[in-house]
């Protein structure tokens, strides 16, 4: 594969650049607005709500015979937002549990999908070939008109959300204090849900309502690892989302066999993996690291510390113990010559005989230093 | 009826209720969102099966397919474990990977034999009889019913064996853990038994549908008993009825069947949502408005024992002077006035209120009841 040909393609194809386009509009949308679902820990809200709207789907074809995209994906918002405030009313008014809600409202809701899917199918006068890409996703049918469609949704999503920045902010951190500083917190709520019901329509034409909610999770999932910020998490989030839709396009039409959908969620997963080994501070390479190093520290303090006080049961701080009383201090422990070793090279301990240790004076300074912050911190 | 359709309700129902008993207890563990994962990542294990022993009906894709669903299970929990996401932004990180892997893998190698996504998506009821048993040349009925019946055995057996140890943990995991019992034992054991369910049933009604029967029927009987083993079993009844009544209304649309049984199960989740007799929204609504009515003609009836004897009696006791003192609307007070005289507390003679013996006694019961 001839990466300047591949550009070629981008730019000048008019069926991969459609696909790239749709699929990065999709991910920028779904990644900046995912992060709010994902802080709000309402991560598998987006799973229901894009299984939800297949029956709105189903409706507006119904209702409107048409296979028109804005049609299609306004029937399939109504029935996602319809579905939210079910799932939000049971929860409310039942002790029936908010994961139990979701699963309930998801399942029926699809099933009912099906159901009309069905009945479509077998009308003399349609084929349900324009519906059907809404299950699996069919990037590959994107046609212009549609980005267009999913580019003006995205972007009237986006600019509410920034309109209503702070108010967002408060109600994602600390919806209490927002309602207290006199915010309307229920109608932000409401509008938020309404956006990212919006984030989920405009990208099921091209990943499938099954595929969907890994577009919510996954690319705010990867950023919340980069950073502690609300702005730069939803500009990394957005990022990702992109990077996923646009790589995931190309590889599967520079391959064959290799259907859009779950290509672009197996990318922006490899993102999310990476982020979480790799990420600086939170990834588990670097915690690993520091782990490690300061495992090795405390068990070099912690020899210094055996040797000072068993120095201190004799009149001079630097008198001779041998390894074998060290190694049964540190008991279960282990790596005492290692330990001892390293200490030698930093000069704080040597070697008096060949199996006896003594603290050097530079040894007992730092000795004295440890104890007494260790007695502050306990203090 | 033709033998075909008793068969299909016959499966419908052994996959009803074999999905209402471990559902039971994912709805009452908060582990709902879980068969959903499970259900997906199946898919991938099916396929995996599938290129080890090229077999599509080999009863080995099962196991391959429950290995997958508590392997799910095992990566969720290994996520949640390094607490860089959240419990429920794991589940959904989890199994759309698991299923794009899947539905790749068939999409590139398996495409030409019938193994296809929307099968296992969707399910098709309507085949299952036509994929017969047949031992010897005999005729034993169609498969699922041998599998679905095998499956429903293994779970029946399970939630016997262990079921004070599962309602302990399901309900006080602390004292389930200070008693000894195993809290990863229990948990590893109720999924691997969703995952084998939802293998065998996806196959009748297709993954998603597998939630709707895991999920519907415990959450309705779970508004209309508190104790487990009735839940068990009122979850099971209504699985059935979902899909028998499913069943017909598939016939009647000429729809998907799964989808219409999925369907029958919400509806069955409204009614009872409604008129559930404890925790219905009807039955909730009408105690409010009992309650208010009661607590209305108390105070009535306080506030006349209250001025009982006193000087301004009179006063008191006009039915104008209510609204004024105890704030309430004309229509409500004499709402509140008639309410009280039905109940026997009052009588009200020409704008005057008078308590009788029995409302006496109710107010200065009502009195002490407060202050106790």
């Amino acid at each position: 594969m001839d990466i300047l040909s591949l550009l070629n393609d981008l730019l000048f194809d008019y069926t991969l650049r459609t696909v790239a386009l749709g699929s990065a509009v999709l991910g920028i949308v779904s990644g900046a607005l995912g992060s709010y679902a994902v802080l709000r820990k309402q991560s598998l809200l987006g799973d229901a709500m894009s299984h939800a709207a297949l029956p709105g789907i189903a409706i507006a074809f119904l209702l409107t015979g048409s296979k028109i995209s804005l049609v299609l994906i306004l029937g399939a918002a109504i029935a996602g937002w319809i579905a939210t405030l079910i799932i939000m009313s049971i929860v409310r008014t039942t002790r029936i549990k908010y994961d139990t809600a979701l699963g309930m409202i998801l399942s029926v809701f699809f099933g009912f999908g099906l159901v009309l899917l069905t009945i479509i199918q077998k009308r003399p006068d349609a084929t349900q070939a324009g519906l059907d890409k809404f299950l699996f996703g069919q990037a590959a049918a994107l046609l212009e008109r549609d980005v267009i469609t999913m580019a003006i949704l995205g972007s009237v999503a986006i600019a509410t959300m920034l309109v209503f920045w702070k108010q967002f902010k408060l109600l994602s951190f600390d919806p209490d204090f927002g309602a207290t500083l006199g915010f309307p917190m229920r109608f932000l709520d409401v509008v938020l849900t309404t956006l990212i019901v919006i984030a989920i329509v405009t990208g099921l034409q091209t990943v499938g309502v099954v595929l969907m909610s890994a577009m919510i999770v996954a690319p705010a999932s990867a950023a919340r690892q980069w950073t502690d910020r609300l702005g730069p998490m939803i500009f990394l989030s957005a990022a990702f989302g992109a990077l996923a839709g646009v790589s995931g396009a190309l590889l599967s039409s520079s391959i064959s066999r290799l259907p859009t959908g779950p290509t672009i969620v197996l990318c922006v997963s490899a993102i999310v993996v990476l982020s979480i080994f790799l990420a600086p501070a939170r990834g588990l390479v670097w915690s690993w690291f520091r782990d490690r190093r300061n495992r090795g520290r405390l068990r070099l303090e912690g020899m210094l510390e055996d040797l000072y006080s068993l120095a201190l049961q004799h009149k001079d701080p630097g008198h001779a113990h041998p390894v074998s009383v060290l190694r049964l201090m540190s008991a279960d422990k282990g790596g005492v010559d290692n330990s001892l070793r390293k200490l030698e090279e930093q000069g704080l301990v040597r070697r008096v005989k060949s199996e006896d240790w003594a603290l050097t004076k530079e040894g007992i300074e730092h000795a004295r230093q440890i104890i007494k912050l260790g007695v502050g911190e306990g203090q | 009826m033709s033998g075909e359709q008793i068969e299909i309700q016959i499966i419908a129902s052994l996959v009803a209720v074999t999905c209402a008993i471990p559902g039971v207890f994912l709805v009452l563990r908060r582990m709902a969102m879980m068969s959903d994962a499970i259900s997906h990542a199946i898919l991938l294990g099916i396929v995996l099966a599938f290129f080890a022993i090229h077999d599509i009906s080999s009863p080995l894709l099962i196991i391959g397919a429950a290995l997958s669903g508590v392997l799910t299970v095992s990566i969720v929990e290994l996520l949640n474990k390094t607490k860089l996401v959240k419990e429920d932004a794991a589940i959904g990180l989890v199994f759309p990977v698991l299923f794009s892997i899947g539905v790749i893998l068939i999409a590139r190698y398996a495409w030409s034999i019938h193994l296809d996504v929307h099968a296992v998506l969707l399910g098709e009821l309507a085949f299952a009889p036509f994929d017969r048993l047949t031992v010897g040349g005999f005729d034993l009925g169609p498969k699922s019913l041998y599998v679905m019946g095998t499956i429903l055995l293994i779970n029946l057996i399970f939630i016997l064996l262990f079921y004070k140890e599962l309602k302990i943990s399901t309900f006080d995991a602390g004292l389930a853990a200070a008693l000894g019992f195993s809290p990863g034992l229990i948990h590893y054991g109720l999924m691997g038994l969703v995952s084998v369910t939802a293998v065998g049933a996806f196959d009748a009604v297709g993954s998603i549908l597998v939630v709707a029967l895991m999920v519907t029927p415990p959450a309705a009987a779970y508004l209309l008993t508190d104790k487990l083993s009735y839940m068990i079993i009122l979850s099971a009844v209504i699985g059935v009825v979902s899909a028998i009544s499913g069943f017909w209304l598939a016939i009647l649309l000429d729809a998907n069947i799964a989808g219409s049984m999925a369907t029958m199960a919400g509806l069955v989740f409204l009614i009872v949502f409604l008129f559930a007799p404890d925790r219905g929204i009807v039955a909730i609504a009408r105690r409010r408005s009992r309650q208010r009515w009661e607590f209305a003609g108390k105070m009535l009836a306080i506030h006349l024992l209250n001025h009982e004897g006193t000087p301004d009696e009179k006063r008191e006791s006009q039915v104008e002077h209510l609204e004024e003192n105890l704030c309430w609307k004309e229509g409500f007070a004499n709402k509140v006035i008639k309410y009280a005289e039905s109940k026997g507390i009052l009588i009200h003679d020409r704008g005057m209120l008078r308590l009788t013996g029995y409302g006496r006694e109710y107010a200065m019961k009502s009195v002490t009841d407060e202050s106790t």
